[in-house]
């Protein structure tokens, strides 16, 4: 039997000489340990490393080597002068290296030539001197010109005649917005799963998704849609990528090394991105972000340093780290593009592009612990809070920039915290306030609900039925008025419907339209348009579909382990998703809007599904209404376009099936010959005992069997 | 039809395994039982006892006399079918694993796992017509294929028993030669190991199981992957219906994992996929842990399932699976 030195050969047992006896070499081949001669799979071995290292330090030897011309010439009388002089000036802005000053002397007329060369000790004084001396006027007719070497030597290669550069030619771009001409009207969204990344169409019709991009190792980190959908960005060591077009061309990079995050200005022109570091031997965290203007990749200006300016109120974390977004970029539109950060006791606002800041001062704000941006495109409006400060009370206030006007402010006592939750379209600004008791053991909510689209901007204030209830969630119905609340403690949480109008009179007034109470639910995510806001049960994934206009369950489904709900833009469909953070069940599933389930894909390693934003729509606002009021004539042809669709897809459906059956069919018919052999072969193996298998005769054989006789008489009748 | 629950082993089950009429079925498990019944209405007919160890898997001869089984106690034995007595035992020095009599049941051959100093090896028998003579001659050992590492977890004797399938732990399906003990062809169909390996009834194709949650149909001849089945979870075995189209799967998530999810994430159901359009279009529920074996009986009427509980489901099919034109549901 093969024993474990039987199975080595010579030379290998000849490596082995000296091991420990036991170890089961056997068990290993030695070819699939030893690394082919020549190949280092990938991995620079230590020595390689060195060698290179080498080979840089040697390669620009003149790296540190300054030429100096236009110096006086001079004869040799004046010579040591001039070179004592020399020395004086180079070495002002470096040191020279001893005898690193070499300034010739043509032999003949013993006449210096006017120039010399400088050695400086490293590259970086060399540089220092050359933007020091170049331009330096010795005398009146003297002015240096200094050059470093390296450069000179690129220099000296200029072809003297000027050639005109060749016109370029203008090579049109794809069409970012192509997806958005789908004949059908789909929406894409963009995958990540194991190493692959993934756009896909959403193919509610054909209950699939249909690919349209995929890319191994595409990102290092995740992938983010560009604000208005135009631009897909990938996050790499190196800095951002940005992708788009039909074939997702590369349209450009900007360098970051080490990139966390990045925000896009909801105009698409900007981006911010942002790096932190954590506290470590450098010394305090600290964080760098860089603006870049998209369409040239140019760096617009740098945000750098430590956390503490920046990391103040609600900005630090516990870790003393910075909540992110520090920096926010305001809505947008026609309005300038502004960039703001808070830092202790102010808000500073830069405005794009220039990222100068606004009216070059900052906007005091004493105390201000956090702000937000409106999310309404044309008017910059931020919300800001400013906490209780001695005796001064907290306050809120509702501020217009860049003209600074405050629209509307608001005293509050004995504030214990508090959450700012804007309106999507900006009409309202929900700020819940958490206040002490008066043993100051415990807190209690209310709401100031602000309503900025009404003359004087009213607040109205709501207080919770059970005001010590802890709020889990605020949800804003996208396009209205209504918002919901999750509410209270516990896995049984209350949620509640209000609507900030007088429903019949359309005065203003928050009314109470709903509760709900005892529901096991997690989390709130409102429909866009229709008015339906969704709930999510933590339990199992249950998901159910609510219509608030009536207050009826639409539909209950489940997919098991969702944590995640997501909206597609045109809120016609939403995907749940389970993504990597649970061990198994990884994929996603489509619903239609009102509960249907649509179709399930699972994908291990599943990391994001992000849909692809819409830019905001183009027609106005009486159009949409017209729209809205003649959808019954729209639908129609929709519908009847899906019917097509659905038939053409059923057709094609079974073509596939049908082919793939003949090709199997044909398959099995190519292997009629070795089926027969086989049959052949084994009716010979077993001989009669197959004979006796296959031939055999159903019997049908009764058996009677006389148990006992008795004689009785027969009664007489 | 409500099936059948056969509740005749303790531990979890490793092979489920009609004989050729299909009338009679064999169960063996961890227990280091193996169990034979009747298909018609689950009444155990009885069993083999001797085993010291996990029974891995068996095989049953054309005719039904003669069992073989291969343990984890270091011995495969033949039995008689008819008495459950022990006919002939072999012995080795590490865990015997696959089992395979060669077609006319004159070879069989034996896989046994590595063990201390040993590799894994197949090792092929001739089987004397009376196997109570092998007890004077001893086991008559034709030769012994060795070379690739890892476990040989089934065997299958292919092209008139000139060659020998294998499908191993590393994932690769080989085919040797018995006469010169060679590798003749592999291929890598799977990451992870090939838990099961089970031929169709023509020979022409045969379908693999694996934890790395697919199933494939293989071309015997050329390897060639030709159908990919994929479940959400582990797979643990597949077979390949004699009759229809279908081909029935059985898996389930990792039995150490089961305690922390839920039964129903845990995919403990037989699923029957298309076996042209890959396509699940039915399963079977009733296990609560993963279906380490799935098996359908000779004539297609009738499937089993033993799992890692201990329980054997034995399913006879009701009159519109019959009926129904499957390539078109």
């Amino acid at each position: 039997m093969g024993g474990p030195t039987a199975m080595l050969r010579p030379e290998e047992e000849k490596m082995f000489e000296g091991q420990p006896r036991g170890f089961p070499f056997g068990d290993f081949d030695l070819e699939d340990v030893m690394l082919p001669e020549g190949e280092d799979m990938g991995i620079p071995s230590d020595t390689d490393e060195d060698n290179q290292e080498e080979e840089i330090s040697s390669e620009s030897g003149f790296g540190n080597v300054l030429v100096v011309d236009n110096l006086p010439q001079v004869g040799p009388e004046k010579y040591e002068k001039l070179t004592a002089i020399l020395t004086k000036i180079l070495s002002g802005s470096g040191r020279i290296r001893e005898g690193g000053l070499f300034h010739p002397v043509d032999e003949a007329s013993k006449m210096s030539k006017g120039y010399a060369f400088v050695e400086y000790e490293n590259v970086e004084q060399a540089r220092a001197a050359q933007a020091a001396l170049n331009g330096y006027q010795l005398d009146k007719a003297h002015k240096f010109a200094a050059c470093l070497y390296d450069e000179f030597e690129r220099l000296a290669k200029v072809p003297d005649a000027y050639e005109e550069p060749g016109e370029r030619v203008f090579t049109p771009g794809e069409n970012l917005l192509d997806w958005l001409t789908d004949k059908r009207g789909r929406d894409q969204f963009v995958l990540r799963y194991g190493d692959e990344s993934e756009v896909c169409w959403n193919d509610a019709a054909k209950q699939q998704e249909e690919s349209v991009y995929k890319r191994s190792f595409w990102t290092e980190a995740f992938v983010e849609w560009s604000p208005r959908g135009s631009m897909l960005a990938t996050v790499h060591r190196q800095g951002v990528a940005l992708w788009g077009g039909k074939s997702f061309e590369r349209l450009q990079r900007v360098g970051h090394p080490n990139v966390q995050s990045l925000l896009f200005s909801p105009c698409e022109k900007y981006m911010l991105t942002f790096s932190e570091f954590p506290a470590g031997p450098q010394g305090r965290p600290h964080f760098l972000a860089i603006v870049w203007e998209i369409r040239t990749g140019k760096r617009l200006r740098t945000f750098d340093g430590p956390h503490e300016e920046y990391a103040v109120g609600a900005m630090a974390r516990p870790d003393r780290g910075m909540r992110w977004p520090a920096f926010r970029w305001s809505g947008g539109g026609d309005a300038p593009v502004l960039l703001a950060h808070m830092k202790a006791n102010a808000i500073s606002v830069y405005q794009a592009p220039e990222m100068t800041m606004l009216d070059k001062r900052s906007i005091k704000m004493e105390n201000v612990q956090d702000w937000e941006w409106s999310p309404a495109a044309p008017d910059a409006t931020l919300a800001a809070y400013q906490a209780e400060q001695g005796n001064l009370p907290a306050r809120v206030v509702i501020m217009k920039l860049p003209s600074r006007e405050e629209l509307r402010q608001k005293n509050l006592f004995s504030v214990a915290g508090i959450t700012m939750t804007w309106h999507p379209q900006g009409d309202y600004l929900a700020v819940q306030v958490d206040k002490w008791t008066k043993t100051k053991k415990s807190t209690t909510t209310n709401f100031e609900l602000f309503s900025l689209r009404e003359k004087d901007c009213p607040i109205d204030m709501l207080e919770l039925a059970n005001k010590s209830e802890k709020i889990q969630q605020f949800a804003w119905e996208p396009r209205g008025s209504r918002f919901a609340l999750l509410h209270g403690d516990g896995s049984r949480p209350t949620v509640s419907i209000y609507n900030m109008k007088d429903n019949k009179s359309s005065a203003r007034g928050v009314t109470l339209l709903h509760t709900m109470t005892n529901k096991q639910c997690t989390s709130l995510h409102c429909l866009n348009r229709l008015h339906m806001p969704t709930l999510q049960g933590g339990h199992n994934g249950v998901v159910e579909f609510w219509d608030c206009e009536e207050m009826t369950l639409l539909s209950a489904g489940e997919h098991f382990m969702a944590q995640e709900v997501a909206w597609d833009p045109t809120g016609r469909y939403v995907a749940t998703i389970v993504n990597a953070a649970a061990a198994m069940e990884n994929g996603f599933q489509i619903w239609s809007f009102s509960g249907q389930p649509l179709y399930k894909t699972a994908h291990d390693r599943f990391f994001q599904l992000n849909w692809r934003p819409r830019p905001p729509s183009l027609l106005s606002e009486e159009k949409q209404k017209e729209i809205v009021k003649s959808l019954r004539k729209y639908s129609k042809r929709y519908e009847e376009e899906d019917e097509a669709l659905l038939a053409q897809a059923d057709t094609e459906f079974l073509a596939e099936r049908e082919k793939q059956l003949s090709e199997w069919r044909n398959w099995l018919a190519a292997k009629k010959a070795a089926v027969e052999e086989r049959e052949a072969f084994a009716r010979e193996q077993l001989g009669n005992r197959v004979s006796a298998h296959e031939e055999f005769v159903i019997q049908q054989v009764e058996v009677s069997v006389v148990l006992d006789v008795k004689e009785e008489p027969a009664q007489k009748l | 039809m409500r099936p059948y629950v056969l509740q005749g082993h303790t531990r979890p089950l490793n092979q489920v395994l009609f004989n050729a009429e299909g009338d009679l079925l064999v169960t063996c498990g961890k227990d280091s039982n193996i169990n034979l019944w009747w298909t018609d209405n689950g009444v155990r007919a009885g069993s083999f006892d001797g085993h010291n160890g996990v029974v891995w898997t068996c095989d049953i001869t054309y005719d039904s006399k003669m069992l073989l089984s291969a343990a984890g106690d270091s011995s495969a034995r033949l039995w008689s079918m008819e008495t459950g007595e022990e006919l002939f035992r072999y012995r080795f020095n590490e865990p015997a694993r696959a089992c395979k009599f060669s077609v006319g049941e004159r070879q069989a051959a034996i896989s046994t796992d590595p063990f201390m100093n040993s590799v894994s090896a197949i090792r092929v028998f001739n089987i004397a017509e009376d196997p109570r003579d092998m007890l004077q001659t001893g086991p008559d050992e034709v030769i012994t294929l060795t070379g690739p590492r890892g476990r040989i977890t089934r065997l299958h004797w292919v092209d008139n028993n000139r060659h020998l399938l294998s499908s191993s732990e590393d994932g690769m399906v080989r085919r040797w030669d018995v006469e010169t003990g060679k590798v003749l062809q592999e291929a890598q169909l799977h990451d992870k190991q090939i838990s099961d390996m089970q031929m169709s009834v023509d020979g022409t194709h045969f379908i693999t199981a694996s934890p790395d949650r697919t199933s494939k149909l293989v071309d015997t001849q050329s390897f060639e992957v030709l159908k990919e089945y994929k479940s959400a979870a582990p797979i643990n075995s597949a077979a390949i219906s004699p009759i229809f189209d279908h081909v029935l799967i059985g898996g389930g998530q990792d039995a150490a994992a089961v305690t922390t999810t839920a039964a129903k994430a845990g995919y403990f159901e037989a699923r029957f996929f298309h076996k042209v359009f890959c396509e699940e279009f039915a399963n079977a529920r009733g296990h609560f842990s993963p279906i380490n074996s799935v098996a359908f009986s000779p004539d297609g009427t009738s499937f089993v399932t033993g799992a890692e509980e201990g329980n054997v489901r034995l399913h006879h099919f009701d009159a519109d699976y019959f009926t129904t034109n499957w390539d078109r549901v």
